[in-house]
């Protein structure tokens, strides 16, 4: 079935994303003064078509202007950034009335940036994956900087140097590649590669590594980490969630099809740094954890380390390991965001309470929040029955079958780790008295529906995984 | 559905407990004693598994099998032979005592306390259960959370840390046994093409000594930590003394069984070569902490941690009768395993007791109570000689059976551990002696009160089974045995078959993977 030309077929969840996005542009510009609009709702509803067409589109492999391919896996990425993008539009409602930021301009700017990563997650042409790494970059950094106040101008300004830095390194390694290759299409510069496998020129390796850095820095793969914790904590909660986890889908899923089909011949050079990448970001995500007192910035090294287990996916490489990838990304993103959710719920308009010490004897205040968030950190844990367990089985039992060993123990000894630190906060909560901190007495019906909603998610994923881990291995096995 | 039904009522109780609102505390007394139907509910159906059980089989019985997770050969498939049902039978048994023993100490949160408690008992069981190896591990993690909550918030004054230290310590030796598991799938898609996490296949698997030796030892570690094994035991004496008695019950009468129930049907058949080569010095450690664990309970002058440390020196038998590998040994492991979750539940469910009654655990403070509560000094009195292994008590027969089996195997360790049972009669004895023999010293001790109704419904089932353990073994020994015999042959044929190199499939795969 065609919905409209087979061209546009491929773009037709970012079209609906975007329309969304103008939508509510436009519904903020004839806003009367004081007219309260359900600008979250436009967006709703084109996340909403986004599902709908990406569920019409699944197992089609559309190709659309020979730049964008809607195969299974760009889809799986883009249902996951669609369920990032409606709990990140239900946990901004509050925050939004909270704090009086303008909600047509803060939506417009959630819902441009998921179609850059939607096209980023979808496109198979570098060229491509750089304008749409520059649309949702750009629609980030000013959302790092929508409360207007020194500490998050603070945080866009050094995300934004940075992500600008990462952006050249990124071109330079599109430059190179054409250079070499004569093409920016992923499929004709794998075919010349695995042309030319044996002969090695120097110049590709340069442009892989340039590749490499370029994404390492959007994923914050350590060592170019550096701007995230500051990022993250600058920023608001709720747009800390969204870029947490939307970001990194979108990048991850750019990493892996640029990596597993464009460079799949030179596996052989690029796997062992990325492995070594990986076993660094996860050690340095989560040691460095433990150090933290602000459940943001915590939660912002946990997030690297994350980044890290999502890594050794990608290194393994093989069936197991693309499938776990996309389920990983999936149980992370439902997972972080809730986390950052709860935050943000838990701020007042004039303080952040996301100190840890915020959070002590929050269980005899609101004992529901207390559990879900609970969940949401034995998910991150890796603790049973939850999601993040079943995703980092998975992503370790690719490790395990691909023969590396060593990356499936660091990574499980990290894990514990990390533990310590996601307990420190179940500690404040529970075993802790009250603290001095004020917390809102009531936090909004809204918030608590969507961090119940994610619980009911995590849980799911936890303890029936089989028919989403199905759909992530039947994704992958179109492609790569 | 019988077996099923075993794990999901209490976690359905559970559930249950979560729904009733109780914000200001009015409810307890309906959420206790909903707790306790619950538990004793799920030991009545303990109760008729093993009514239906028929002992005459080394097969796993009760066996259910679903799908689960089909793409990687993951079944929700569940069975029991003789050494998991009185294990299962155990559980079922020390709850609702967990329950009593916290009727008036646990004040604050009860629903919540509760909750977490007929959690735990689901996990437990789940674990003893699982016939799948990821399954069984979902159980084995997610029984952490529970008792980490149980320790922490409902524990004395350093269950932070006791619960950090806890939770860490199980953790950091199961995700290694993780990467062992999964290890294990892997090996079965190389050698058959598919994923198995399906026990009874793995145990076929024809692993190479070199794998084996690996793969043992993360599993070895995992279960040593558990079990407590010296010099992993460090855990240990925090978590017990930090823990509210209900906890502590638990953590002693079931928890620790896990490791020891790992080794037994985890670590040594699945990897016999391995064992053979290990045996003797998991028996060395085992040993070691027989006599330490003795030693250092000798000098306590807490008695929860007396207690404690007991169950170091105990457990260790455990272990050694295990390392044997054979019937007597194996066997006597398994009776001992029962054996101390009664005397050792009963310990700290008496200390509890007292420690409700006087804010303090410390045994100079103590003194005489023979004279104001005769009544709990009775039940002590039998709970301690049922640990220090007197005859015609539970404890005798289960540390008679691993030394017969491992003087058959290799009589130094005997000696040894001998030396154990002697010092368990002297730090046992003698705690009784300071608290309960002599004159009252203290006079806050003057106006103490002797058992209460609901204590005795704790200590009675407790004292009634140490003595019908001590007299009629076999009603225990009979049901384990076939499925104990089954086990040892395992363990010992298994092993030289493969010293013998027969591994065809497996050695050159890992050797391709490793190399790539």
């Amino acid at each position: 079935m065609t919905m409209f030309s087979p061209e546009l077929d491929a773009i037709v969840p970012m079209l609906c994303v975007t329309l969304a996005a103008l939508a509510s542009m436009g519904a903020e510009a004839f806003r009367g003064k004081n007219e309260r609009l359900p600008i979250g709702g436009l967006g709703i509803v084109g996340l909403a078509g986004a599902a709908v067409s990406s569920v019409l589109l699944w197992n089609r492999s559309t190709v659309g202007f020979g730049v964008i391919q809607a195969d299974n896996f760009g889809l799986f990425v883009t249902l996951t950034l669609v369920v990032v993008g409606v709990l990140t539009i239900l946990f901004s409602a509050p925050v939004l009335e909270r704090n009086g930021i303008p909600s047509g301009e803060y939506y417009s700017l959630v819902l441009f940036s998921i179609v850059g990563m939607m096209m980023m997650a979808t496109a198979s042409d570098l060229l491509v994956v750089f304008v749409a790494l520059e649309i949702l970059s750009l629609s980030v950094y000013v959302l790092t900087a929508i409360r207007r106040e020194a500490a998050g101008t603070e945080a866009a300004f050094k995300y934004f140097l940075l992500g600008a830095f990462s952006s050249a390194f990124f071109l330079y390694g599109i430059a190179f590649t054409y250079g070499v290759t004569g093409s920016t299409r992923l499929s004709a510069v794998g075919a010349y590669l695995s042309a030319q496998a044996l002969s090695s020129n120097p110049l590709i390796l340069v442009a892989m590594g340039f590749l490499l850095v370029g994404f390492a820095f959007k994923i914050s793969a350590v060592p170019f980490h550096m701007w995230t914790p500051d990022a993250y904590e600058g920023a608001p909660a709720v747009v800390t969630g969204f870029m947490s986890t939307g970001v990194k889908a979108a990048a991850f899923a750019a990493f892996a099809r640029v990596f597993l089909s464009a460079f799949e011949p030179f596996k052989a050079d690029w796997a062992p740094v990325i492995a070594v990448i990986a076993a660094l970001t996860m050690i340095l995500g989560t040691v460095v954890g433990v150090a933290q007192t602000n459940l943001k910035r915590m939660l912002a090294y946990s997030s690297i380390a994350h980044g890290g287990y999502l890594l050794v996916g990608l290194v393994a490489a093989n069936d197991v390991g693309k499938a776990a990838i996309l389920f990983y990304l999936l149980a992370y993103s439902v997972t972080n965001l809730a986390a950052f959710g709860a935050i943000a719920l838990l701020g007042a308009r004039d303080r952040a309470n996301d100190e840890l010490r915020d959070y002590a004897g929050l269980w005899h205040t609101h004992p529901a929040l207390a559990a879900l968030v609970t969940v949401c950190l034995l998910s991150l844990g890796g603790l049973p029955p939850t999601a993040g367990f079943i995703g980092k089985w998975y992503i370790f039992s690719a490790a395990v079958s691909a023969g590396y060993y060593w990356l499936a123990i660091i990574g499980m000894l990290t894990s514990v780790v990390s533990v310590f630190f996601y307990l420190r906060v179940v500690v404040m909560m529970y075993m802790s008295e009250r603290g001095t901190s004020e917390v809102p007495p009531r936090v909004a019906g809204i918030g608590m529906a969507a961090l119940a909603l994610s619980i009911v998610a995590i849980v799911y994923l936890g303890v029936l995984p089989t028919h989403v881990l199905n759909v992530a291995a039947a994704s992958i096995s179109t492609i790569f | 559905m019988l077996l099923t039904l075993s794990w999901t009522l209490p976690l359905a109780g559970a559930i249950l407990l979560a729904l009733i609102g109780n914000a200001d505390g009015k409810r307890d007394a309906m959420i206790r004693w909903t707790a306790l139907g619950v538990s004793l509910l799920v030991f009545a159906v303990t109760l008729v598994i093993w009514a239906r059980f028929d002992p005459a089989s080394a097969d796993f019985q009760f066996v259910e099998r679903v799908p689960w997770i089909p793409a990687f050969g993951i079944d929700y498939y569940i069975g029991l032979d003789g050494i998991s049902l009185l294990l299962v039978v155990l559980t079922g048994f020390l709850t609702p005592i967990a329950l009593l023993s916290s009727w008036e100490g646990v004040e604050k949160k009860v629903k919540e306390f509760s909750i977490f408690i007929l959690a735990l008992e689901a996990a437990m069981i789940g674990v003893f259960v699982s016939l799948d190896l990821f399954l069984f591990y979902v159980f084995w993690d997610a029984m952490l959370i529970p008792m980490y909550f149980l320790i922490g918030i409902w524990g004395y004054d350093q269950r932070i840390y006791a619960a950090v230290k806890f939770m860490l310590y199980t953790m950091a030796g199961s995700v290694l046994m993780l990467v062992a598991i999964l290890g294990l799938a892997w090996m079965h898609s190389e050698a058959t093409g598919a994923y198995s996490f399906d026990l009874l296949k793995l145990y076929t698997l024809q692993i190479a000594p070199e794998t084996q030796t690996w793969f043992f030892l993360a599993f070895a570690v995992a279960f040593a930590i558990k079990v407590p094994l010296f010099p992993f035991h460090t855990w240990l004496p925090d978590a017990h003394v930090q823990a509210p008695t209900a906890g502590s019950i638990i953590l002693a009468g079931v928890l620790l069984k896990m490791g020891t129930y790992g080794l037994v049907r985890f670590a040594f058949p699945l990897f016999p070569a391995a064992a053979h080569l290990f045996a003797p010095w998991i028996a060395l450690l085992a040993v070691i902490g027989i006599v330490y664990g003795a030693l250092v309970a000798m000098v306590q002058p807490d008695m929860k941690k007396l207690v404690a440390y007991s169950s170091v020196s105990h457990l260790g038998f455990v272990v050694l009768g295990i390392c044997a590998m054979n019937v007597q040994g194996m066997q006597g492991a398994v009776y001992q395993m029962l054996a101390h979750g009664i005397s050792t539940g009963g310990l700290f469910l008496i200390v509890g007791m007292l420690s409700d009654r006087r804010h303090t655990r410390q045994i100079s403070e103590f003194g005489g109570l023979r004279n104001v509560m005769p009544r709990l000094t009775a039940a002590f009195l039998i709970i301690t000689l049922a640990s220090v292994g007197m005859p015609a008590l539970n404890g005798f027969v289960g540390e008679f059976l691993t030394m017969l089996g491992a003087y058959l195997w290799d009589p130094r360790f005997v000696v040894v551990a001998g030396l154990g049972v002697i010092l368990s009669a002297v730090y046992m004895l003698s705690m009784f002696q300071k608290v309960y023999l002599g004159e009252v010293t203290n006079p806050k001790n003057e106006k103490l009160q002797d058992l209460q109704p609901r204590e005795w419904a704790s200590v009675l089932p407790l004292c009634a089974m140490a003595i019908l353990m001590g007299v009629l073994p076999s009603i225990f020994l009979k049901p384990m045995e076939p499925s104990v015999k089954k086990v040892v042959e395992r363990v010992q044929t298994g092993a030289p078959s493969v010293r013998a190199g027969a591994s065809p499939a497996a050695a050159p795969a890992i050797a391709a993977a490793q190399g790539r």
